[in-house]
C-alpha cells in the first residue's frame, strides 16, 4: 500500500460520496448533527412556502425566488453530507486496500481433541477460523488471519501491510510472536493460534469506526457541538424575535429572508465539516500505517505532554557497535584483537558481529582446536570460548571481575580507568579476559540516529517532554540522553519503572504516550494515555494499547502526536472562520431585509450589493459554496507549526479570523455581481 | 487639553490609581490574611457571626455556597415586600407617602435585590424614609453578594484540586465590613461637605424668587448615595437620580460619584491578579475591558460634544454640545462619560437623560449593557467576563492544537454547556422581552414617549437594562404598569441569579479537576493575543446577536435623523 496513491478526489470515491450525500438527508441521520438538522428544518419550511405560493399566497415574494432559496439550502445540506461522505469514502478506500490482504485464503487447521493438538490437518477457508484455533503455515503460505505463534520461527514478508520489503523474523515465546493475516511466510514452519474472532480484528474495528457504524463523537467533538448548537440557538432567538420587531417597525419580512438570515448566521461551515474532520484524522493516522482503536485516541495524542521512547531503535540505530580495542598494559593490541575475534566467532549478537567487523580479520584464518563456545546468559553476563589450554571471556566489567577473581587477579587500574571513561562517554565497555586474566577492553558505542535531535527539538517546541527508556546504566544513559537531546531518561529500566514513571507524570496532570511491543509493556501501554503497540508485538501488548503501528516504527509516536494536533487545530480554525463569516453576512442581509421599508438603511449596504433579493441570495449561495471549498482543508488538516502556542494562535487568528471576516465580503460581492445578471 | 475632556480622563486615571492598592487589600481580605484594619474589624465580624450562628471557617462546596446565597436573597425579598407595601403605616414617613402596590413593590424589591435598581417610581413620592433605608440596606448586601460569588470563583481558579471553596458567609460579611461600609463612610463625608442633605425631617418648605412656596423633598441622601455608586447599584434617592442637585451637587461630587462607581469593578480585577499571584492575567482582563469601554466611550463623547445638527440648523449655538437632557454643571463630555461608565458597569445611575442622547450614543449605551462584561457590576462583571473567557479559551485552545484548558484545568462538555446557556440567556431575555412588547402593542404603545424607531429603542433599552441588571432607563417610558413591572421583574430575577450560579458552577467543576502543568504548547491566557480573542468573542457573541434589533432601533433612528 502506497500512502500517496489516493489523491484527494478520486473518481469512484466521488461517485460513492455523491450517492451518500442524498442518503444522508434522512432526518434520523442528520439529527446527529444539530446544526445541519436545523438547516434541514429550514429547507423543509421553504418547501412548504414554495407550495404555499404556488397555491396562491401573495405576501411571500415570487415563486422562482423562493424556489431558488429552497434549492440553495438543499445544496447546503448536500454539500455538508458530501463532506462527511467523501471523508468516509476515502477512509474506506484506505481500509479496503488493507482488507484486500484478508481475502479468503485456505488455512491448514490443526484439529484439537480436548487440549491436545493432533497431527491431523484439515484445509478450511480463513473465514471459518475461530479464536483459539491453531493453524499451520509453511514457506510460501499466506497467513490466513491474525494470530500468535505458539511454535516455531519463520521469516515473514510483511510488505503487504507495511510496504517494507525486507523480511522480518517472528518466533514463538518472545515479544515478536504476532503475525498478521495477509502476510507471507518465506521460510520455515510455524504453528499459530488465532487471536481474534473473524470480523473483530483491529482492522475490522477501524473500518467500522471510519464507516460510521460504530463512530462515536469524541469528548472534544461533543463539547464543540455544544458550542455550535449554542450559537445555533442564539440565532434562532435572533431570527424568531426579529419578526415582531420588524412588524412593529412596519418593515415586514418574508419567511424566505428570515430563514436565509438564520442559515447564514448559524455556523454551517464548521457544522457541515465537523465529522469529516474527525474521520480525516483517523484516516491520516491510517495513512501513516497506524490503526487507531477510537477517534478519541487521535484527539488525545494532540494533548500529549510526555513521550516515553525506547532508546534502541528510536533514538539509536539498532544496536551498539564496537569502535575501539584498548589492550591492557603489556599486552599487544594484535593479541587482544585475536582473542576478541575468537570469542566472537560464534557470537550472533549484533555486538559480536560488530567486533569482527571492527577487527577486519576473517575469523577462519585463526585455527583453534575443539572450540567450545559459551553463550551469553543473563546470569553470567559474559560469553566466550574454551579450547585446549585457552579460555577467553568477554563481558560486563563486574562479570569479568568475578571471573578473574577466581585466580586472585584484579582488573588492572589502567583498564578500570578506561572502563569508566567509556561508560562516561555513553559507550559500553566489554572487558576481555584470557585464562582469567584481563587483557583489555572493547568499546561499544551507540550510534544516534541522524536527524533525531532535530525531531526532539521540534517536540520540545510543541511543549512535549521526551523521555528515553533504556536498560543501560545511568552514566551511559545520561550521555546518550544529552547527545540525542532528550529531556529525561529512565536508566536500567525494568517494565515496572516505565509504569511508575507514567503514573507519576499522570498524577501531576500530564498526559503520557508510549510505544511498546512486549507482554511486559502491556500494563504500561494500558496505563499510558496513548499507547502505541507495534504490530509485531505480542497480542497482550496490542490489546493493551489504543493504537497499533503496522510499520513497527518507534518514531511513529511523533507523527501520531502531530496528527492529533492537526485534528484539533482544524476544528478550531474552521470554527473561527465560520463564526467570523457572520460579520459580512450580517452586512449583506440586514440592509436587504429593511431597505424597502427604511430606505435610509441603505448606508449599511457596505458591499453595494445589487438589490435586496440578490444580496440575500448571494449570502446564501456563499454560505453553501464555502463548504465544498473547505473540504480539502478539512481532509488534509491545518498544518501544525511548532512555534509556540501564542505565536500559533496569532497566526491562526490572522489567517482564519481576519480571513474569515474579509473572505465573505469579497465572495458575496463577487457572487452578487453574477446573480444580478439574472435578477 | 480641552477641559471638557480633562475631567473624564482624570476620573478614569484616579479610579485606576485608587483601585490598585484597593485590589491588593481586597485580595488580602479574601485570603483571610492579616491587614492593618484587622484590629477594628475582627471584633465586628466575630459579633456578626456570633449572633447569626454562622461558622465562617466551615468549608463549603460551590453548591452549598449558592444555596446560602439564594436563601438569604429570599429572606431579603420577603422582608422588602413587607416594608414597601406597608411603609405608609410604618415609622419614618414624615412626608406621608403611601405603601406601594403589590406590582410596584414586586418590581422595586426585585430590582434592588438583583443590584439593578430599575426604578418604576420616584423616590420623592414613592418611598418613606424607612423604605429608602431598607433599599439602602439592599444596596449594600447585593453588592456584597456579587463580590462573594466572584471570590468563590477566585478560590476555584487556584491550582489545587478543590472540592470546597471557602465559606460564602465569610466572603459576604468581609465584603461588607471591610470594603463596602468603610469606603462608603469616606465618600459620604465628602458628599456631606459638598452640601448633600442628611436629615430625617421630611420635606422642607422653600420660597422661590417669584414668592411661591414649594415643598422640597430631602432625606438621608448623603448616607444613601455613596453605596448607590460604590455598590454599582444606581438606584436614585430622587426620581431624577444623579441629575438631581441634592443627589449630585457639583462637578466635584460628580467626579467622586464617578470614581466610586468604577472603583470596586476595577479593584476586583486587580484583586484577582493579586489573589492568584498572576498579575498578567489581571492586566489582560483589564486591557480587554478597557478596550471595549473606550471603543464605546470615544464615539459617544464625540457625538455629544459635536452637538445636535438639527439644533444647529435652527441657528442656535451648539458649541457646548448636545445639551438636551443634560445638566449645565456637568457638561456634554462628562455626561457622555458618565452614561457609558454607568452602562458598562451595571450601576445605571444617570446624571443626564439617556433618552435625549444622540441615536448612536444611545446605541453605545445599549451595547455597553448588551456585552455587560466591560468592567461590569460589583463582582458580577468579572463573572460575566469569565464566561466569555471560557468560550474564547475553547476556540483558541483548539487553534493551538490541544483540547482546551483554562488555568491548567480542562474545559469539557459540562463547562461548555453551562457557558453556552449563560451566554444565550442574555440575548434571549432582551430579545424575547422586546419582541413580546413589540408583538402586543396594546400593552406598551401608550407608555412610549416616542413613535417609530426611537420608541423601539425605548423598549429595547428597558429590557437590556433589566437583563444587564443595570437599572438605567431610556426615560420617557411610562414603565409603572403591570406589564412592565412583571415582565422586567422576571427578566431581572433570571438575569441576576443564573449568571451568578453559572460561572460559579463552571469554576466549581474546574476546581475539582486535576491541574495540568503549563508547557510551551499550552495556550497562555494572560497574553495580548488571547485578550484579542476574548474581545472578538465578546464582539461576535454579545454584540452581533443584537445587530438586527439595533438596526431597527438606534441605527434606523440615526440614518433617518
Amino acid at each position: 500500500m502506497n500512502p500517496n496513491t489516493t489523491t484527494l478526489f478520486q473518481k469512484d470515491l466521488l461517485h460513492k460520496a455523491l450517492k451518500q450525500s442524498f442518503v444522508k438527508l434522512h432526518p434520523r441521520t442528520l439529527f446527529r448533527n444539530p446544526i445541519m438538522f436545523t438547516v434541514e428544518i429550514g429547507t423543509a419550511i421553504m418547501l412548504f412556502v414554495c407550495a404555499w405560493i404556488a397555491w396562491g399566497a401573495k405576501a411571500q415574494g415570487s415563486l422562482s425566488y423562493n424556489c431558488t432559496i429552497f434549492l440553495v439550502l438543499l445544496l447546503t445540506l448536500l454539500f455538508a453530507n458530501f463532506a462527511e461522505a467523501i471523508a468516509e469514502a476515502r477512509g474506506k478506500a484506505q481500509t479496503d486496500s488493507l482488507r484486500k490482504t484478508r481475502e479468503e485464503t485456505p488455512a491448514r487447521l490443526i484439529r484439537a481433541i480436548g487440549e491436545v493438538y493432533m497431527g491431523e490437518i484439515t484445509i478450511v477457508p480463513s473465514s471459518q477460523l475461530k479464536k483459539g484455533d491453531v493453524f499451520l503455515c509453511e514457506a510460501g503460505d499466506i497467513i490466513p488471519t491474525d494470530g500468535e505463534i505458539i511454535e516455531g520461527l519463520a521469516t515473514i514478508d510483511e510488505s503487504a501491510i507495511t510496504g517494507e520489503s525486507a523480511p522480518v523474523i517472528r518466533e514463538s515465546g518472545g515479544d515478536k510472536s504476532s503475525v498478521t493475516g495477509g502476510t507471507k511466510v518465506l521460510s520455515d514452519k510455524i504453528k499459530v493460534r488465532v487471536s481474534t474472532e473473524a470480523g473483530e480484528s483491529f482492522l475490522d474495528k477501524m473500518i467500522a469506526l471510519v464507516e460510521g457504524a460504530s463512530r462515536q463523537k469524541t469528548p472534544n467533538e461533543i463539547a464543540l457541538t455544544i458550542l455550535l448548537a449554542g450559537f445555533t440557538l442564539v440565532f434562532i432567538i435572533v431570527t424568531v424575535t426579529l419578526k415582531p420587531l420588524a412588524d412593529y417597525s412596519n418593515a415586514p419580512v418574508t419567511i424566505a429572508t428570515l430563514i436565509a438570515l438564520f442559515v447564514c448566521l448559524i455556523p454551517t461551515t464548521i457544522g457541515g465539516l465537523l465529522s469529516a474532520i474527525g474521520i480525516a484524522g483517523m484516516d491520516r493516522a491510517l495513512r501513516a500505517n497506524v490503526i487507531t482503536k477510537s477517534g478519541k485516541a487521535v484527539e488525545t495524542a494532540g494533548d500529549i505532554d510526555v513521550l516515553l521512547l525506547d532508546k534502541t531503535g528510536t533514538i539509536t540505530i539498532g544496536n551498539r557497535k564496537a569502535t575501539h580495542f584498548y589492550p591492557a598494559a603489556g599486552i599487544e593490541e594484535k593479541h587482544l584483537i585475536k582473542c576478541a575475534v575468537l570469542s566472537s566467532m560464534s557470537d550472533d549478537t549484533p555486538e559480536g558481529k560488530s567486533i569482527i567487523e571492527l577487527a577486519n580479520i576473517d575469523p577462519l584464518s585463526y585455527t583453534i582446536d575443539n572450540p567450545r563456545f559459551i553463550k551469553f546468559t543473563a546470569e553470567t553476563r559474559s560469553s566466550g570460548v574454551d579450547a585446549e589450554g585457552i579460555s577467553i571471556r568477554k563481558g560486563a566489567a563486574d562479570a569479568i571481575k568475578n571471573i578473574v577473581a577466581q585466580e586472585g587477579n584484579i582488573i588492572p587500574p589502567d583498564i578500570a580507568g578506561r572502563v569508566k571513561t567509556i561508560a562516561g562517554n555513553g559507550g559500553t565497555p566489554l572487558v576481555v579476559s584470557e585464562n582469567k586474566a584481563v587483557i583489555g577492553v572493547i568499546e561499544l558505542q551507540d550510534i544516534i540516529k541522524p536527524g533525531i535531535k532535530e525531531r526532539f527539538e521540534r517536540l520540545r517546541k510543541m511543549g512535549i517532554k521526551t523521555v528515553m527508556v533504556t536498560g543501560d546504566n545511568p552514566l551511559t544513559a545520561k550521555f546518550i540522553a544529552e547527545k540525542a537531546g532528550v529531556d529525561d531518561f529512565i536508566a536500567e529500566a525494568r517494565p515496572e519503572d516505565k509504569m511508575n514513571y507514567i503514573r507519576r507524570e499522570q498524577s501531576e496532570g500530564r498526559l503520557v504516550a508510549m510505544m511498546g511491543d512486549g507482554t511486559n509493556d502491556a500494563p504500561a501501554l494500558a496505563q499510558a494515555d496513548v499507547g502505541v503497540a507495534m504490530n509485531s508485538g505480542t497480542q497482550a501488548a496490542k490489546e493493551a494499547g489504543n493504537m497499533v503501528d503496522l510499520d513497527n516504527d518507534p518514531t511513529k509516536l511523533i507523527e501520531v502526536v502531530e496528527i492529533g494536533k492537526q485534528l484539533l487545530m482544524t476544528r478550531g480554525t474552521l470554527t473561527t472562520f465560520s463564526i467570523a463569516n457572520d460579520v459580512a453576512k450580517y452586512f449583506a442581509i440586514i440592509p436587504a431585509l429593511f431597505i424597502t421599508a427604511i430606505p435610509s438603511l441603505r448606508a449599511l449596504n457596505l458591499m453595494r450589493l445589487h438589490s435586496p433579493g440578490s444580496a440575500i441570495l448571494s449570502a446564501v449561495i456563499f454560505n453553501a459554496l464555502i463548504i465544498p471549498l473547505l473540504i480539502p482543508l478539512a481532509l488534509k488538516g491545518v498544518p501544525y507549526k511548532p512555534i509556540g502556542a501564542s505565536a500559533l494562535l496569532r497566526r491562526n487568528l490572522f489567517i482564519y479570523g481576519l480571513g474569515g471576516i474579509l473572505v465573505p465580503f469579497i465572495g458575496i460581492k463577487a457572487i452578487d455581481l453574477i446573480v444580478s445578471l439574472f435578477i | 487639553m480641552n477641559t471638557a475632556i480633562l475631567g473624564p480622563v482624570l476620573m478614569f486615571l484616579a479610579t485606576i490609581v485608587l483601585a490598585l492598592p484597593l485590589g491588593k487589600y481586597m485580595a488580602k481580605v479574601y485570603r483571610n490574611e492579616p491587614t492593618f484594619l484587622n484590629r477594628v474589624f475582627n471584633p465586628i465580624d466575630r459579633f456578626l457571626f456570633k449572633i447569626s450562628g454562622v461558622d465562617p471557617g466551615r468549608e463549603q462546596s460551590w453548591q452549598q455556597q449558592m444555596l446560602a446565597l439564594l436563601t438569604i436573597n429570599v429572606v431579603w425579598f420577603l422582608l422588602g415586600m413587607l416594608v414597601l407595601m406597608n411603609q405608609g403605616r410604618l415609622p419614618l414617613n414624615p412626608d406621608h407617602n403611601p405603601g406601594q402596590s403589590a406590582y410596584l413593590a414586586f418590581n422595586t424589591v426585585i430590582s434592588f435585590l438583583v443590584n439593578c435598581n430599575l426604578q418604576h417610581y420616584s423616590g420623592e413620592s414613592g418611598l418613606s424614609y424607612l423604605g429608602q433605608l431598607y433599599l439602602m440596606f439592599l444596596q449594600f448586601v447585593t453588592a456584597a453578594t456579587g463580590m462573594a460569588a466572584a471570590v468563590t470563583v477566585f478560590y476555584a481558579l487556584q491550582k489545587d484540586t478543590l472540592s470546597t471553596l471557602g465559606n460564602f458567609y465569610n466572603f459576604f460579611v468581609r465584603s461588607l465590613t471591610r470594603i463596602l461600609i468603610p469606603i462608603s463612610v469616606i465618600i459620604a463625608l465628602i458628599f456631606l461637605a459638598r452640601g448633600m442633605p442628611m436629615t430625617f425631617a421630611g420635606k422642607s418648605r422653600m420660597q422661590t424668587l417669584q414668592g411661591d412656596t414649594v415643598q422640597v423633598s430631602t432625606g438621608p441622601v448623603a448616607a444613601f448615595v455613596p453605596i448607590k455608586h460604590l455598590g454599582t447599584n444606581g438606584g436614585g434617592f430622587f426620581g431624577a437620580n444623579s441629575a438631581h442637585p441634592f443627589e449630585n451637587p457639583d462637578y466635584l461630587s460628580n467626579m467622586v460619584a464617578m470614581v466610586s462607581q468604577m472603583l470596586i469593578p476595577f479593584a476586583m480585577i486587580f484583586a484577582l491578579g493579586y489573589f492568584l499571584k498572576n498579575r498578567k492575567l489581571s492586566l489582560m482582563i483589564f486591557g480587554v475591558m478597557t478596550a471595549g469601554f473606550i471603543a464605546l466611550l470615544i464615539p459617544t463623547m464625540l457625538q455629544e460634544m459635536k452637538g445636535n445638527p438639527h439644533i444647529a440648523q435652527m441657528g442656535i449655538d451648539n458649541a457646548l454640545g448636545a445639551m438636551e437632557g443634560k445638566e449645565v454643571r456637568f457638561g456634554a463630555a462628562s455626561s457622555a462619560f458618565w452614561s457609558i461608565a454607568t452602562t458598562v458597569i451595571s450601576t445605571g445611575s444617570v446624571n443626564a437623560m439617556h433618552d435625549s442622547f444622540m441615536p448612536l450614543s444611545g446605541m453605545n449605551q445599549m451595547l455597553a449593557m448588551m456585552t455587560n462584561c466591560f468592567y461590569g457590576g460589583c463582582g458580577v462583571g468579572i463573572l460575566n467576563f469569565f464566561i466569555f473567557m471560557i468560550l474564547a479559551v475553547f476556540i483558541s485552545g483548539l487553534m493551538v492544537g490541544r483540547t482546551p484548558e483554562f488555568m491548567g484545568k480542562k474545559i469539557e462538555a459540562r463547562e461548555m454547556k453551562i457557558a453556552m446557556i449563560i451566554a444565550l440567556l442574555h440575548p434571549f431575555l432582551i430579545l424575547a422581552g422586546t419582541a413580546l412588547s413589540a408583538a402586543f402593542p396594546a400593552l406598551t404603545l401608550s407608555t412610549l414617549n416616542n413613535p417609530g424607531a426611537h420608541g423601539l429603542s425605548e423598549i429595547l433599552y428597558e429590557y437590556t437594562s433589566a437583563a444587564a441588571n443595570n437599572g438605567s432607563g431610556f426615560e420617557g417610558l411610562g414603565d409603572n404598569t403591570p406589564w412592565w413591572n412583571i415582565s422586567t421583574g422576571v427578566v431581572l430575577l433570571l438575569a441576576r441569579f443564573l449568571p451568578i450560579i453559572g460561572p460559579v458552577a463552571i469554576a466549581g467543576s474546574l476546581a475539582a479537576k486535576k491541574y495540568i502543568p503549563e508547557s510551551s504548547g499550552t495556550l497562555k491566557t494572560d497574553t495580548g493575543t488571547f485578550g484579542l480573542m476574548v474581545l472578538a468573542v465578546i464582539a461576535l457573541v454579545a454584540a452581533l446577536s443584537f445587530f438586527p434589533a439595533l438596526t431597527l432601533g438606534p441605527i434606523a433612528d440615526y440614518f433617518s435623523f
